[in-house]
């Protein structure tokens, strides 16, 4: 009898708090990439701490996940920011928009690298990505030189150019539902297999072969998947000097007495590096902010000042002792116009 | 090989047995040495797998402190009157800085301040106001207050025998410094509290378990309050009530399957008809105890029907045969029999729960949240789902608390297992 009171009684009281709950909420709530959330959570909590705000709920749950949530709707049960390692795709926008998501905000962030990296006990790597690439994909250009695609045959480093070493071909990194995976072959492997005039060449006819070509890594234990897990291929790489891991800068960057970063056409993985240019290997992070929810969850205008101040987004922000790679002092000023007067992104 | 059988088949029976006694006590023997085997092998892999998770675990339960000497000067503090320190303001960013860089006034370079400035918690600031608005008596004097270290220097201090080794990720400079503070006995070791009364933080120093720890026992109270009637009271209606026919063996087989449905299935479910349909909100201990509920269902109901089945009839009868009606019967006599069964699929059930982060990443709980939820509505997440975002986390520090975490979930499972043990003891004595 007492237990089936305490049942009603729990159901009651969360009928009410539904109620309660529908008629608003005091929390920001941001779904989206996990790249993207170590920097969020930082001005998250820093918000926190410094206003009367509550502290903002973060949720790691993939790029395209986050926007999949971020796009069900403008109703204040749906979530008011989405991060995202890449830019937000024309599909995903019109579906915001379908379903009555049309003022939205994009946030460019900083720029985040991506490393290709060995244990400090071993030799640092200096490497292409046409050599990367080579050592990688599923399918390669056959070596006499033809214009011909053959299973990779190459099993040592020195297989695809004598001058690497004379190691097994083992690399760790992370599996295809990883952003950093889509990163890693969009940027390393694609700019490496464009070097081929003749698969250049099919881009134009047949896209979607060219992608396959260029986007698809080997399956014969060469590149072993690791689980998203970054940390873990820190360890594992540690352990085993003959490896090579691919993972984010931020990662490095914690471990630098452990590993070290490859040189990849001819520049080695650091800060400034990639916040010149000079190391290719980088991309965008964003995040999207949905307009409709400003001044409807309070603090939302402050946050985002907050993001875009100079001391979080800035040269010497906070965010790049996480490792962010951060914009220009130009850019920065623009983007923190754009973003506190809510521009609405235009695709 | 006749010779062999002839002399087999000359033997009595009596002398067959005795014959193989030796063999047969022999084999027995050896079972048993094999079985102490398993449960040696056994024990050993939970004492390595317990003592790596414990050496791992061991720096994130010390904390290192520095004494500073701050001035709460109220020109740098931007205020004058205690009212306004007691209101929260002033500028303890710029005060903090500056009595830093008044303890090492050798250093002038703006580079060289920043790094300096990187030895301290980016909480110090906190800290420092903290300090002022309990006692807003030393505004405008000098005083010495003990703020925590940034935590890569906490992990330099921990991996090093004598601060001034070089160290990865603290420079030269850096090293220096924290030699000086050291040999001006500044620095000090703690009893790392902030671990066990703060909510999540992306500072190593400052995160902690108390909001995970809350939110799981959130809920887990939701499951049990839902789970434990529903599953005792499904349980006693098929076993003492309900007829034999093709319905109850449907139930019984559809029972037996969800026991083994993967649990992010009941992930999706809750996504789609707990807070899409019914509108409950997201992160939260209510919602995730509702889909841990169905989760745990089956096995309180698989483990009840069992421990209810073996309650002797004859017990049931004489409770009859007494005049007792069978809602008496089976409240009054076979319950509490099988009560012990019950709360060992109970335990068994909840302990699953406990573990589960796969069902919760649909309904949001797989989160960075902070504060520290305090009810069923409030965001939450919970323990293993902590664990699992610290193991995720770049900072070097969060790998000492991830295991200092799973330490913490391995004893909340220990009190959970006491706490049903104990109740078993007393049913079983009641009896």
């Amino acid at each position: 009898m007492k237990k089936s009171l305490a049942l009603l009684s729990l159901l009651a009281a969360s009928a009410t708090a539904t109620t309660a709950f529908a008629a608003g909420r005091d929390t920001i709530n941001v779904v989206g990439s996990s790249t993207v959330y170590p920097f969020s959570t930082v001005v998250a909590e820093r918000f926190g701490k410094s206003t009367n705000f509550n502290t903002p709920k973060i949720e790691s749950t993939g790029t395209g996940g986050g926007m999949k949530l971020f796009c069900a709707g403008a109703g204040i049960d749906t979530p008011d920011m989405s991060n995202a390692s890449r830019r937000m795709k024309k599909s995903e926008f019109e579906m915001c928009q379908k379903n009555g998501v049309t003022g939205i905000t994009e946030v460019l962030v900083g720029y985040d690298g991506i490393v290709f990296a060995n244990a400090k006990s071993a030799k640092q790597m200096t490497i292409s990505r046409k050599e990367l690439f080579l050592a990688l994909a599923k399918e390669v250009p056959a070596k006499d030189g033809s214009e011909k695609l053959v299973a990779n045959p190459y099993k040592l480093w020195s297989d695809v150019n004598p001058d690497l070493p004379s190691t097994k071909i083992e690399v760790l990194g992370p599996p295809p539902t990883s952003g950093t995976r889509d990163a890693f072959a969009e940027l390393v492997l694609e700019g490496g297999c464009k070097k081929f005039a003749w698969i250049k060449a099919i881009k134009k006819q047949d896209k979607k072969k060219y992608k396959s070509i260029c986007h698809s890594v080997r399956e014969d234990h060469a590149y072993i998947e690791a689980g998203e897990n970054d940390n873990l291929i820190v360890q594992k790489l540690t352990a085993n000097p003959n490896a090579f891991g691919i993972f984010g800068f931020s990662f490095l960057d914690q471990n630098a007495d452990k590993l070290q970063g490859s040189v990849v056409d001819g520049s080695a993985p650091s800060f400034e590096g990639i916040a010149d240019g000079s190391y290719t290997v980088s991309r965008p992070l964003f995040f999207y902010v949905k307009n409709a929810h400003v001044g409807k969850i309070p603090g939302i205008k402050e946050f985002l000042k907050e993001f875009t101040s100079e001391e979080a987004m800035g040269e010497e922000g906070y965010l790049t002792d996480r490792g962010l790679i951060p914009l220009g002092n130009e850019k920065l000023g623009q983007i923190r116009k754009d973003v506190l007067g809510l521009k609405p992104l235009q695709l | 090989m006749t010779k062999q059988t002839q002399t087999s088949a000359e033997l009595t029976t009596t002398e067959k047995v005795a014959f193989s006694l030796k063999k047969r006590h022999r084999k027995e023997k050896r079972f048993q040495w094999m079985g102490r085997l398993a449960i040696g092998f056994g024990f050993m892999l939970v004492l390595i797998l317990l003592t790596d998770i414990f050496i791992k675990a061991m720096p994130a339960f010390h904390q290192h402190w520095v004494k500073l000497e701050i001035d709460y000067r109220k020109d740098w503090m931007k205020i004058d009157s205690s009212e306004s320190v007691l209101a929260g303001e002033g500028s303890y960013r710029t005060t903090l800085k500056k009595s830093i860089y008044q303890m090492f006034p050798e250093v002038k370079d703006r580079k060289q301040k920043r790094s300096l400035f990187a030895l301290f918690s980016t909480n110090a600031e906190f800290t420092i106001k903290n300090y002022l608005m309990e006692n807003p008596k030393v505004l405008g004097k000098k005083v010495d207050v003990f703020v925590r270290l940034d935590d890569d220097i906490d992990t330099y201090l921990k991996s090093v025998n004598m601060p001034g080794e070089e160290f990865s990720r603290v420079n030269q400079a850096q090293a220096g410094w924290v030699l000086e503070l050291f040999e001006l006995k500044r620095i000090e070791k703690r009893w790392n509290t902030s671990f066990f009364l703060n909510g999540d933080s992306r500072d190593p120093e400052l995160a902690g378990v108390k909001g995970a720890l809350t939110g799981t026992l959130l809920t887990m109270l939701v499951t049990l309050l839902l789970s434990f009637p529903l599953g005792v009271a499904a349980a006693l209606y098929l076993e003492e009530f309900a007829p034999k026919n093709r319905w109850t063996d449907l139930i019984e087989v559809n029972i037996n399957n969800l026991a083994a449905v993967p649990s992010i299935i009941f992930g999706l479910l809750g996504l789609a008809v707990i807070i899409n349909m019914f509108g409950l909100p997201r992160s939260a201990p209510l919602v995730g105890g509702i889909v841990l509920t169905l989760m745990t269902l089956p096995t309180i109901i698989i483990a009840s029907r069992a421990s209810i089945k073996a309650v002797p009839p004859s017990i049931r009868e004489a409770a009859l045969g007494l005049g007792a009606s069978r809602m008496q019967t089976a409240f009054g006599h076979v319950l509490p029999i099988a009560m012990p069964g019950i709360l060992t699929g109970t335990i068994i059930g909840m302990a699953q729960a406990l573990g589960e982060t796969a069902p919760l990443l649909m309904i949001g709980m797989v989160a960075f949240i902070v504060d520290i939820p305090g009810g069923i509505t409030d965001p939450a997440t919970v323990l293993p789902v902590q664990i699992y975002l610290w193991a995720d986390s770049p900072e070097r520090a969060f790998l000492a608390k991830t295991s200092a975490a799973i330490l913490v979930l391995l004893s909340f499972l220990l009190v959970m297992n006491s706490i049903a043990a104990f109740l078993r003891k007393k049913f079983e004595k009641s009896l």
